[in-house]
């Protein structure tokens, strides 16, 4: 065996990566509740002339959150945890450390391109592929280069079998690949029409209900390898590593990881409900979607049985409590998808609130927690400091909790009233009330919300300062913590 | 086998390949030929109603509104006809939406004017009272990219066969006979509008963004 204890792993991208979803988090965040608090109070559309608009910035929210906060955590992650389960330390090789470099410059100034051509309204408005085919040639080579620097580290690894984590990230690095790529198919008509009009400007191979099935497939996916997949990959490394607690059961793992891949791209369609793509094609989103409980459930089950007997770390330990509630968020967003793909179901769930509410208690439930835990659980070994304050994370837990649970009964009840007076009828079968009915009754479910977004958000505030007085301010430890972070 | 696939990490990734690959086949080649199919009659949209079409993502309306109306009383009794797949035919990209926080749009050109929407974009409470959409008074005075339309058109008249420049439909021509062609349709739909500043930007060939937002609009029938 290797002496692991002279392997000094090399943190330099983890951390890039770590600002920036630190930066990206708050940002992301911050448009988010500012359109959460349009929808309730109108006049707040007019801060920023017209790019201040809840059309122009909710694109802005979603890429930010989706590309900026999660995709940084996720690299942010890979890049700390495939060093250590591979047994190999990126300084070992000049170029994959140059590539991991590169890889973080041009992810942030791509991002940062992205932002600005959002913000301008250069846009392919298909949702979370919006980006114009200049930044797509950026993001795909943005992504060959992860996958080298990925792959690459594989190459050189001293342990010989991929520890599930490492399963998981190359499942993102593949999944994405393929979706992006198919989905952003398009002309540049700067080119194909002989120079006329913007460069930017393109037009996508696919046409209507074509167009539709390629997005969704992406979208629904995108979802997938970018909110699930990845996080699946955290949060089986991170809770063993921060309980002393190993993995349940490597033949759950096993079964879930095999059977989300299957079943996961299959349930794209359940977003194309009652619209004009065939019949069958429904039928499958549908029946896909239930079936992908299993996989998702099974995952969830195999963390929750890890800390079996040692459930007295959740009263002792607020990184343990984030994880935890992370997989039952998880678990609750993945009864709840399927359930809006029943057919009967999703013809009053289908253009409500309930949508957002339901990928919000997924994303901040399940996301933001498990990658803030993982971030925590990272910096004492980074930084080679202790965490700042105990006390800040358990508030902070306490408020985003609260904040979630507000955000998605507003939405549930909000998306069930709207979906059921859009059909209601009165004793003749007319229509019982004008679609102006049916906004006007939201405000009061609107405004719950926006408060949940200022709660949720100042918890994230907590998050960063505590980030940064652990970098900055925090006791310096000499030896690695093995298992449970150190806190003051 | 499990345990060898995850100590040959090529062979790994092939495998997680093919998995997710599988689907995707399934659900969306069998029938991508005849989804691609337009309905008979279908026309394809002018340049001026292409400009309108950027207006609508630029300002990104999809975020609000959606195009489809699905086959229940409840929406054709609200909306009209549900939608047909081959009434996307030229749509590129599809202008579905998944989210209504304002109405469907599919056949907006029948039950709203060009005087309507005038007003609606300048101030939509003057219309509907409690609407908590926000205006859009910035269109009135940004001008339209006719040119990039012309460049769409042109593309995919070329690469997808679209039938402009067909007898009985939609005529293209040159960069100058479809910016004559805009203009002259543009002039029409200012006619019906009062605002000053879109009438005086028109007159002078210049056409705001309004203007071909409101052509597309009444295209959606």
């Amino acid at each position: 065996m290797q002496s692991n204890a002279a392997l000094e792993y090399d943190y330099s991208v983890a951390k890039l990566f770590t600002y920036t979803t630190i930066l990206f988090g708050i940002l992301g965040m911050l448009i988010g509740t500012l359109i959460a608090a349009q929808m309730a109070f109108p006049e707040l559309n007019y801060l920023l002339g017209e790019y201040g608009t809840f059309s122009r910035l909710r694109p802005l929210h979603t890429n930010i959150v989706i590309f900026g906060f999660t995709l940084s955590g996720v690299w942010a992650t890979a890049y700390y945890v495939s060093q250590r389960v591979l047994k190999v330390s990126m300084a070992e090789s000049k170029f994959l450390m140059a590539l991991g470099k590169i890889h973080f410059w041009l992810y942030f100034f791509g991002a940062l391109a992205a932002v600005i051509t959002l913000g301008m309204g250069i846009t392919q408005s298909k949702e979370y592929a919006v980006f114009e085919w200049p930044i797509d040639v950026v993001i795909v080579l943005i992504w060959v280069i992860w996958g080298l620097s990925l792959f690459g580290l594989i190459g050189i690894r001293r342990e010989k079998s991929l520890y599930i984590s490492m399963w998981y990230y190359i499942a993102t690095f593949l999944g994405i690949a393929m979706l992006y790529l198919f989905n952003n198919m398009a002309i540049p008509t700067y080119f194909a029409s002989g120079g006329y009009g913007s460069i930017f400007h393109s037009v996508s191979v696919y046409s209507g209900t074509n167009d539709a099935l390629v997005q969704w497939w992406y979208g629904h996916n995108a979802v997938a390898f970018g909110f699930t997949v990845p996080i699946i990959a955290m949060i089986y490394y991170f809770l063993p590593k921060e309980s002393g607690q190993a993995i349940y059961s490597y033949k759950l793992s096993l079964l879930s990881f095999w059977g989300l891949m299957f079943v996961y791209l299959w349930a794209g369609s359940h977003h194309l409900i009652w619209s004009t793509v065939p019949d069958w094609m429904q039928t499958m989103g549908s029946i896909f979607s239930v079936v992908l409980i299993l996989p998702s459930w099974g995952s969830a089950i195999n963390m929750l049985l890890t800390m079996k007997g040692e459930w007295n770390q959740l009263t002792e330990n607020p990184l343990i409590k984030l994880m935890v509630l992370a997989s039952t968020f998880y678990m609750l967003s993945t009864i709840e998808g399927p359930i809006q793909s029943i057919k009967s179901v999703n013809a009053i769930a289908h253009f409500t609130d309930w949508i957002p509410g339901h990928v919000h208690d997924g994303v901040l439930g399940w996301v933001v927690f498990m990658i803030m835990a993982a971030l925590f659980h990272m910096a004492p070994r980074m930084f080679k400091k202790e965490i700042y304050s105990k006390k800040l994370i358990d508030m902070q837990f306490w408020l985003q909790t609260t904040a979630i649970v507000l955000y998605f009964t507003s939405m549930w009840i909000a998306g069930i009233t709207q979906g059921m007076m859009w059909r209601a009828v009165d004793e003749y079968g007319n229509l019982m009330y004008s679609f102006i009915d049916t906004v006007a009754v939201l405000h009061p479910y609107y405004t719950i919300r926006a408060v949940a977004g200022v709660l949720y958000l100042l918890g994230f505030f907590m998050f960063a300062y505590n980030m940064i007085l652990t970098m900055t301010a925090a006791k310096t430890i000499d030896t690695e913590p093995q298992f449970r972070s150190p806190m003051a | 086998m499990f345990h060898w696939l995850e100590k040959n990490p090529f062979f790994f990734a092939v495998g997680v390949f093919l998995v997710i690959a599988f689907a995707g086949l399934v659900e969306i080649l069998p029938n991508f030929g005849e989804a691609s199919r337009p309905v008979v009659g279908l026309k394809p949209y002018t340049v001026l109603e292409l400009a309108g079409k950027e207006v609508y993502k630029k300002d990104n309306c999809i975020a609000c509104h959606s195009q489809l109306i699905r086959p229940f009383k409840s929406e054709t009794d609200r909306y009209g006809q549900y939608s047909l797949s081959g009434e996307y035919a030229y749509d590129r990209p599809f202008l579905w939406g998944s989210k209504r926080t304002g109405p469907d749009l599919h056949r907006i050109g029948n039950y709203r004017s060009t005087d309507w929407h005038e007003n609606h974009m300048w101030d939509p409470k003057s219309v509907i009272p409690q609407s908590i959409m926000p205006a859009y008074k910035h269109q009135f005075s940004n001008i339209a990219d006719i040119e990039t339309a012309y460049a769409e058109a042109v593309t995919v008249k070329e690469l997808f066969n679209t039938p402009y420049d067909v007898d009985g439909g939609v005529a293209l021509g040159s960069w100058e006979d479809a910016r004559a062609a805009a203009l002259a349709e543009a002039k029409e739909i200012a006619a019906d509008m009062k605002n000053q500043d879109v009438k005086d930007l028109v007159a002078n060939d210049q056409i705001p963004e309004i203007v071909a937002l409101i052509a597309y609009m009444n295209k959606l029938k």
